[in-house]
């Protein structure tokens, strides 16, 4: 097990930069997941640590090496694979033992460790069995047991669970996480599913368009993203954003959204956004969850506001209601008793102690 | 009760245009096609089986020749007892074991190279590779018949009238065609068999041995198929290339002997063209089953 080190890492494939100088220190340990739309360059930053693409530039350390030159054999590290890249002729033990064997140990220790393996992932009466002969599920455990019984420095997963329908994938996730329990070992994970990122990983790194937008663990990217892209990114339904102005009003700040709305900001949050007063190309970011149907009594900093839903998706335990704020689409998430109903008025609330304001020209949150 | 309910009240189905009858017209002609196919294609051998059974004197008389009147296995007692016919069967047995052989050595690694270790010009090699299988052996053997010519003026070897000429002619059109057949074999395994193979530990060369090739065996079956028919069926090349009778392979051998000026000993060459049939078929029917079989099933996702 080792901590791994990338340096201003650059990837270029012809004339298409697609990273574009990364830097991150993964400890030793820790579970990292690499989260972005496709083609921000997740999967080549793995890749790159796998040693199955070269790198442009910069440097990759694993423990204390740059393994910049060293080939993908003796990095020590084991992938999991989207498509699970299980050898068709093998059995599931052939299939697990095969790096060993190649490595040429012992039977005896090969033995003990497939079934070690096998019995972390609850396996073991697969052992015989060909690949065409497993589930999905099944075959994602074996390409895990595969990269187990090599006791790696460093596991590597591409995006193994896109192959799965939704329940076997929040099953296998869990089943990811236990195994991360029980081996501790250094862990990057790539995936386009911000949920996954979010529970899977001590810490998440964002990325778009080749760069890092930002490392945090998940409740610092959902609670204080320092970009709308990560503000956008993480969370479902998505943070809301509206345009607005921020106008001084006397001794303190307010948000207007349009002619009508004008919210007030809450004292606490007017010293740091001051030096924005004035400042017309601003946004609001608000997500879904402090968008809520109006209660009788409102806490400071919550804002009454008459919402004219378009649509409602009742999820059962609570139900999304999506309308029009200030001519910007908009999300809330209220109560199934509030009586929401398509195409009615509903008195609704927004909570600005959790408001994050991002300036629309640079994209940074304030 | 009502009579929607019933279901013996149902309308039935419409007679046309149903799935059910417009296979069945499918099948119908399939069927008629097939049997049209079939008949072409056997007549030719069951006419050699029927001649291959009767004496010179039966099939030079006026009598129907589609029927064996006075049977005999007198063309296989003597075709298979001369010497002659034992040296052309024994040549081009290893004539076709030696090409199958250097052929799938050749082949295979040239196709793993050129599919998948991306190196420089590896596309345009590949399609070059393909276009060399594409200039017929009626125009390369006239040019190769100088070359060997060439090579016996400069090192006093004689490379013309040796069966094992053969050897390093007929690779010139076994070569180039399996390497396209296994290119196209390798390029449908995933790649990620492969990156998983070399994070593993495994080299390029353990890859292709414990990885491609077992995965591939039904297009590696293929190739071999091939290079076999083409080797064991070759007759342009030997002919031009080897004349001493104990050097000439099968296809030369059966045509040179037993005709005879304008003396067609036209039972024994059916005899000959029979027997000389035997060994690809018997192997096509040890192999139809791998060849057809699907190994990849299981590999990733699916």
């Amino acid at each position: 097990m080792a901590e791994v080190s990338i340096r201003k890492i650059v990837k270029k494939y012809d004339d298409v930069l697609a990273v574009r100088g990364i830097d991150l220190d993964i400890r030793d340990h820790e579970f990292v997941v690499l989260v972005g739309p496709s083609g921000c360059g997740k999967t080549t930053t793995l890749r790159m640590i796998a040693g199955l693409e070269d790198i442009t530039d910069g440097e990759i350390l694993i423990g204390h090496d740059v393994v910049n030159d060293v080939p993908p054999k003796d990095r020590d590290i084991a992938m999991v694979f989207q498509n699970y890249a299980l050898y068709p002729h093998m059995t599931v033990h052939e299939n697990m033992s095969f790096g060993l064997r190649l490595k040429k140990f012992p039977k005896a220790e090969i033995n003990a460790r497939v079934e070690e393996a096998a019995r972390i992932l609850d396996i073991s009466e697969l052992l015989d069995r060909k690949p065409k002969q497993l589930s999905g599920g099944q075959r994602q455990r074996v390409a895990m047991g595969r990269a187990i019984v090599r006791n790696p420095k460093v596991f590597l997963f591409d995006e193994p669970l896109s192959n799965l329908d939704a329940k076997l994938r929040v099953q296998m996730r869990i089943e990811i996480k236990k195994v991360h329990q029980k081996v501790r070992t250094t862990t990057v994970y790539v995936t386009h599913d911000q949920v996954e990122a979010m529970t899977l990983a001590d810490r998440v790194v964002v990325m778009s368009n080749g760069v890092i937008e930002q490392v945090g663990t998940p409740a610092e990217l959902y609670h204080s993203p320092k970009t709308r892209f990560v503000a956008g990114f993480i969370g479902s339904p998505a943070m809301n954003f509206v345009p607005c102005r921020l106008e001084p009003n006397g001794q303190s700040l307010s948000l207007r959204l349009d002619n009508d709305i004008v919210l007030p900001v809450p004292s606490e949050r007017a010293s740091r956004y001051l030096p924005h007063a004035g400042n017309g190309k601003l946004e609001l970011g608000i997500r879904p969850e402090h968008l809520t149907e109006a209660r009788s009594e409102m806490q400071p900093g919550v804002v009454p506001l008459n919402a004219k839903l378009d649509v409602t998706e009742p999820m059962g335990m609570e139900t999304y209601v999506y309308f029009d704020l200030a001519g910007a689409p908009a999300c809330g998430r209220v109560s199934p008793n509030a009586g929401a109903r398509d195409g009615e008025m509903l008195p609704m609330a927004v909570d600005l102690n959790n408001m994050h304001l991002i300036d629309a020209t640079s994209g940074r949150v304030l | 009760m009502t009579t929607t309910a019933n279901p013996t009240m149902a309308p039935s189905r419409p007679r046309y245009g149903s799935m059910q009858r417009e296979r069945l017209w499918a099948l119908r002609w399939s069927y008629f096609f097939l049997i049209l196919f079939v008949i072409f294609f056997l007549t030719p051998p069951i006419y050699m089986l029927i001649t291959s059974l009767k004496t010179s004197h039966e099939i030079s008389s006026l009598r129907n020749p589609w029927w064996v009147y006075n049977p005999t296995l007198e063309n296989y007692v003597e075709l298979i007892t001369s010497p002659h016919f034992q040296t052309f069967f024994i040549n081009s047995a290893l004539v076709s074991i030696f090409v199958v052989s250097a052929t799938m050595l050749i082949a295979v690694p040239a196709a793993f190279a050129l599919s998948r270790m991306k190196f420089w010009g590896s596309a345009t090699l590949a399609t070059g590779v393909f276009l060399t299988y594409l200039v017929p052996e009626t125009l390369l053997f006239i040019p190769l018949f100088k070359m060997m010519a060439v090579f016996n003026e400069l090192t006093g070897i004689q490379l013309i009238n040796k069966w094992w000429v053969n050897l390093i002619l007929y690779p010139t059109l076994t070569v180039p065609f399996c390497t396209w057949i296994m290119i196209g074999y390798f390029a449908s395994i995933p790649k990620e068999l492969d990156e998983a193979a070399i994070i593993d530990g495994a080299t390029w060369m353990q890859t292709l041995t414990r990885i491609f090739i077992p995965v591939a065996l039904p297009g590696l079956i293929a190739a071999t198929i091939f290079s076999f028919t083409v080797s064991w069926a070759q007759f342009l090349y030997p002919l031009a290339f080897t004349t001493s009778t104990d050097q000439l392979v099968l296809p030369v051998g059966i045509i040179t002997t037993l005709i005879k000026g304008d003396v067609f000993n036209w039972g024994q060459i059916m005899t000959g063209a029979l027997l000389g049939a035997a060994p690809p078929l018997i192997i096509y029917a040890f192999l139809m089953d791998y060849y057809i079989a699907g190994l990849t099933a299981g590999a990733t996702k699916g």
